[in-house]
């Protein structure tokens, strides 16, 4: 390897402009100034030093210290922080019902955690602090960044420095060309390469890849686009569940949703007008190998009707593919099986008849419920009473037997109700909400069998059981319907966030991509007659091609003002070089 | 069974045993590496120490125009790009490699790379028969990531070097954890090829999962280009400092690049990737809209997946932040990639939310 390529590998083409500011100020003059607009850093920004700083001294100096990158930094780390115990801690805005279980298993935490809001993380008062200091910050960034950018693209890129020989990337030749044509020359090249450039002086000043800035600038900006439609989004939202049994409908107003979550700035008068009917839900599961069992589809068929009374329409509603009315969308969330029973009493009388839901409770959906006859029964006395059953349902069932109740397949191939008895009182008067699939058996009485147990039977669709002592009876009708919970979610500012997060792309994108960089060719007649040409390019520390493009630019130059033997002995510069300086073949590939 | 299953079946299994061959192949080019490492060592490095020992004096400057007499006419070079360096940036060689500059060392090393090409070639045929067994992309569950994952770091690797880009010293460690990814992947993650569950079957599987698993394996190369720079700086600045760093390290870190190099190299490919990382979190927010009614929810996933940016985003901020260029900002990058190996390993192993696909 030999020692210019090394060199070539092992430096940086250009000093950061900090560095340049700092260290070579004198010979660098404004040369290298607001080559980014980012913030310049204070040396010593820990502590305001003056003794009688005053309200106002202390406002300024904490809105420098604010809108520093150094703080900026430490804002944004302490946003990737503060995400990480949502993460890891159960949160009420997904699902409460875990974090019930975890206080239920912590004890001694719980009250810890609800201090410090760590079920709440993102909404939390620390957390909203973090995140709403780094967007004062961004703006107060942003709003000076913009005005000296537009100053930027105002004003000519900056004249040459006194001494082209100190910059990350120079060269310079002889020629008998004369200056004003060399310079004519550069000027031409220069803009001819897009470069924003300018006559002045002996020098030809010229910058290009502004879009750098402008990118850099369009990504904070979107940044603050994203968040407050996020905020709209978080504050107007409304997000409810309904479980709908085939043949069943919905229609879009509060009191139809079994939960319903809203933001603080939603007002109920904004649930988009709809209504929508499950005609049918279609699913189909792997039939053998080793996922047998794993669904393949899942679909609800719904007719849906926008506004009061619109035309019916049809629509598959699947998992990836919700139906969405005007901005609000409905999103398939589960599946499960709704035995249809009818339970007659003591008198022979149909009391009742329909579809019961049934929870799934594991993958082959064996599921579990409750059936509730709270109104009209009547025991064989003409005893006014309530009736309950707990139920237990699988859709394939493994043979008597065999084994537990468990499903051994997720469609119904052998669909088999287990169902246990009870009369009394089922406690719904008693005002408590109460689960609807679960049976409060504490006012209830079991039915017993001959030998004094609890009352119980399985059955299979078509077959009935009777209840003791002439109680009734139940049947499990042939017709087996499934049912389909959907979330109906309103979300406004959804398009904004979409709009914030590509335009955030695009400018991340210039701000990366493109290069920020100034060249600056001086041509100047010297004292035996030839002019020397000068070409010195600076960049930001990361432009790797900088010294490459300045080798470009000089060989066409140079094209146009060939060079001439150096009048003293050859190997030596023209000008005193730096004994910092190292050759480079451009830049590294 | 049909016969369409069956083929299916072939095809999977041929997957499997093309994986195992390709860790065949890789295990050789591992052991071609360290034969590189083993004779690279005998060489006398001695540049690093005399380049910033002795004040570099013979790196005084070229001339820029230089006038070559050919045959009594003067031809004129072109001009050259005379190049500064930064005030405060050591000015050091990069090392020559593992070999070392021997000639022996250097046979081996192009052998491991032959070796690392071939392994690439049956491992990326075990991906796509995977792929073709289930007419899919290869993404369903965490083995699947993992095979891919290990072929598009070694194929980013590859094509660099293609490229000509002076990469070749990062072979050892790469091939190392290609092996370690594979092992993972087929003794605890490995699932049988199958069809998707419903939620996953999205033509956003394409574009989220494949940009994610991509970004992670280049983000895995520049993660290593900055634990390899934190090594090299330090032992830098010893030998700047008078000191003398132990033989394993000097024999270790001598041939290495510089630790300028280094730190450019992974700042480009954290850079580069970046906005692409940008681009997977945008996807899968408007794929989480499709599938679950809310485009953000802070679900396990969501929440690692924002960090990881947040801590990019710290980094490059670093970079442009005069106080925390350097190894400060290495920290970071090294914080950042551990917490993108967490959101996909932890969070889907260890953590239930609504991304459990993992298929363990
Ligand atoms: C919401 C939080 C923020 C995020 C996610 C973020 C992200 C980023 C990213 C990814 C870059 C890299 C682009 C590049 O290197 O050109 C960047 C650059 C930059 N950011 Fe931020 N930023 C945030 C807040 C801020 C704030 C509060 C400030 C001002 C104090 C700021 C000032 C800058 C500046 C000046 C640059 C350009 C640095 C340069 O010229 O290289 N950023 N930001």
């Amino acid at each position: 390897m030999s020692k210019t390529d090394t060199a070539a590998d092992g430096t940086e083409p250009a000093p950061a402009p900090e560095a340049a500011d700092a260290g070579e100020e004198k010979d660098l003059g404004s040369a290298g100034s607001q080559l980014s607009t980012a913030p310049q850093e204070d040396a010593g920004g820990d502590a305001p030093n003056l003794p009688a700083l005053g309200v106002i001294g202390w406002a300024r100096w904490f809105w420098r210290q604010l809108t520093s990158m150094r703080v900026a930094l430490i804002l944004l780390f302490m946003l990737s922080l503060g995400a990480i115990p949502g993460s890891l801690i159960p949160q009420n805005s997904v699902d409460e019902l875990k974090v019930q279980d975890f206080k239920e298993a912590h004890t001694t935490l719980t009250p810890i955690y609800e201090k410090l809001q760590l079920f709440d993380v993102y909404s939390s008062v620390w957390f909203s602090a973090i995140y709403i200091l780094l967007f004062i910050s961004l703006i107060g960034c942003i709003v000076p960044r913009t005005w000296q950018f537009v100053g930027q693209l105002r004003g000519r890129p900056p004249r040459a420095p006194r001494r082209l020989d100190r910059l990350p990337a120079y060269t310079t030749w002889r020629t008998d060309a004369e200056p004003e044509q060399v310079r004519e020359e550069a000027l031409a090249l220069l803009k001819k390469r897009r470069f924003r450039a300018d006559l002045a002086g002996d020098a030809v000043a010229a910058e290009k890849g502004y879009l750098r800035e402008a990118g850099n600038l369009l990504f904070h900006i979107s940044l603050i686009v994203m968040l407050i439609a996020f905020a709209a989004g978080t504050l107007f939202k409304s997000e409810g569940g309904k479980l709908i049994t085939e043949g069943d409908g919905f229609a879009n107003t509060l009191t139809q949703y079994d939960d319903f979550k809203s933001g603080n700035l939603f007002d109920n008068d904004s649930l988009e007008p709809f209504s929508f009917t499950l005609d049918s839900f279609e699913d189909t599961y792997e039939k053998s190998g080793p996922e047998k069992g794993t669904p393949r589809i899942y679909r609800a068929h719904v007719t849906y009707s926008e506004g009061a009374d619109g035309p019916e329409k049809k629509k598959a509603v699947e998992v990836n593919s919700p139906l969405e009315v005007n901005g609000a969308k409905v999103h398939l969330i589960g599946h499960g099986y709704a035995p249809v029973v009818t339970v007659k009493d003591g008198r022979g009388e149909t009391v009742y008849h329909g579809a019961v839901p049934m929870l799934p409770i594991d993958s082959n959906v064996t599921s579990t419920g409750a059936i509730k006859v709270a109104d009209g029964y009547r025991d064989k006395n003409g005893k006014k009473e309530q009736l309950g059953f707990n139920a237990f349902f699988v859709p394939t069932f493994a043979g008597a037997g065999k084994g537990e109740m468990f499903s051994q397949f997720p469609a119904p191939e052998y669909p088999v109700l287990a169902l246990s008895a009870y009369h009394g009182s089922l406690g719904v008067d008693s005002g408590l909400p109460q689960n609807v699939y679960q049976l409060d058996t504490k006012k209830l009485k079991e039915f017993k069998d001959e030998n004094g147990q609890l009352f119980k039977q399985r059955i299979r669709p078509g077959e009935t059981m009777t209840l003791p002592n002439g109680a009734g009876s139940i049947t499990f009708e042939k017709d087996l319907k499934e049912w389909a919970s959907f979330q109906i979610s309103q979300q406004p500012g959804n398009g904004w966030a979409l709009i914030g997060a590509g335009a955030a792309l695009v400018g991340l994108i210039g701000s990366l991509f493109i290069q920020r960089r100034r060249v600056w060719v001086r041509a100047v007649r010297h004292a035996d007659g030839t002019t020397v040409v000068e070409m010195a390019g600076l960049g930001r520390s990361e432009s790797p091609k900088l010294p490459e493009e300045l080798g470009d630019l000089a060989g066409l130059l140079y094209d146009k003002a060939p060079g001439v033997p150096e009048p003293t002995e050859p190997t030596e510069s023209t000008e005193p070089s730096t004994p910092e300086a190292v050759p480079a073949e451009g830049a590294e590939k | 069974m049909n016969l369409a299953a069956a083929t299916n079946e072939n095809l999977a299994n041929i997957s499997n045993v093309l994986i195992y061959s390709s860790m065949a192949v890789y295990t050789l080019a591992f052991l071609a590496h360290i034969a590189e490492w083993t004779f690279g060592s005998r060489s006398k490095v001695g540049r690093t120490a005399a380049a910033l020992t002795t004040e570099s004096t013979s790196a005084a400057a070229a001339p820029a125009v230089t006038v070559k007499k050919a045959g009594g006419t003067a031809v004129l070079e072109r001009p050259k790009v005379v190049t500064r360096t930064a005030s405060g940036t050591r000015d050091v060689p990069d090392g020559p490699g593992a070999h070392g500059g021997t000639e022996k060392g250097d046979m081996y090393g192009r052998i491991a790379v032959s070796l690392t090409v071939l392994g690439f070639l049956v491992e990326a045929a075990g991906v796509a028969t995977r792929a073709l067994s289930v007419m899919r992309a290869p993404w369903g569950n965490m083995y699947e990531f993992s095979i891919t994952f290990s072929t598009v770091a070694v194929g980013a690797y590859l094509l660099l070097l293609a490229l000509k880009k002076n990469v070749r010293w990062i072979g050892l460690i790469l091939i190392t954890t290609v092996l370690l990814d594979l092992g993972i992947a087929t003794k605890w993650l490995y699932t049988d090829s199958d069809q998707l569950v419903p939620a996953l079957d999205s033509y956003w599987l394409w574009i989220h999962v494949s940009t994610a698993i991509f970004c992670g394996a280049i983000f895995y190369l520049g993660a290593v280009g900055t634990l390899l720079y934190l090594f090299r700086d330090s032992y830098e600045s010893k030998l700047q400092g008078g000191g003398t760093p132990g033989t394993f390290a000097s024999s270790v870190l001598s041939r290495l690049p510089s630790a300028a190099s280094l730190d450019k190299f992974s700042y480009r490919i954290n850079a580069a990737v970046f906005p692409l990382w940008t681009f997977t979190i945008i996807a899968g927010a408007i794929w989480a809209g499709d599938a679950w009614g809310r485009y953000w929810g802070w679900d396990p996933k969501e929440v690692w997946s924002f960090v990881t940016w947040i801590v990019y985003a710290c980094y490059l901020h670093a970079r442009a932040t005069a106080g925390w260029k350097g190894r400060k900002a290495a920290y970071l990058a090294l914080f950042a990639f551990a917490t993108w190996l967490w959101n996909y390993y932890g969070v889907n192993i260890f953590i239930t939310g609504k991304h459990s696909y993992a298929g363990v």
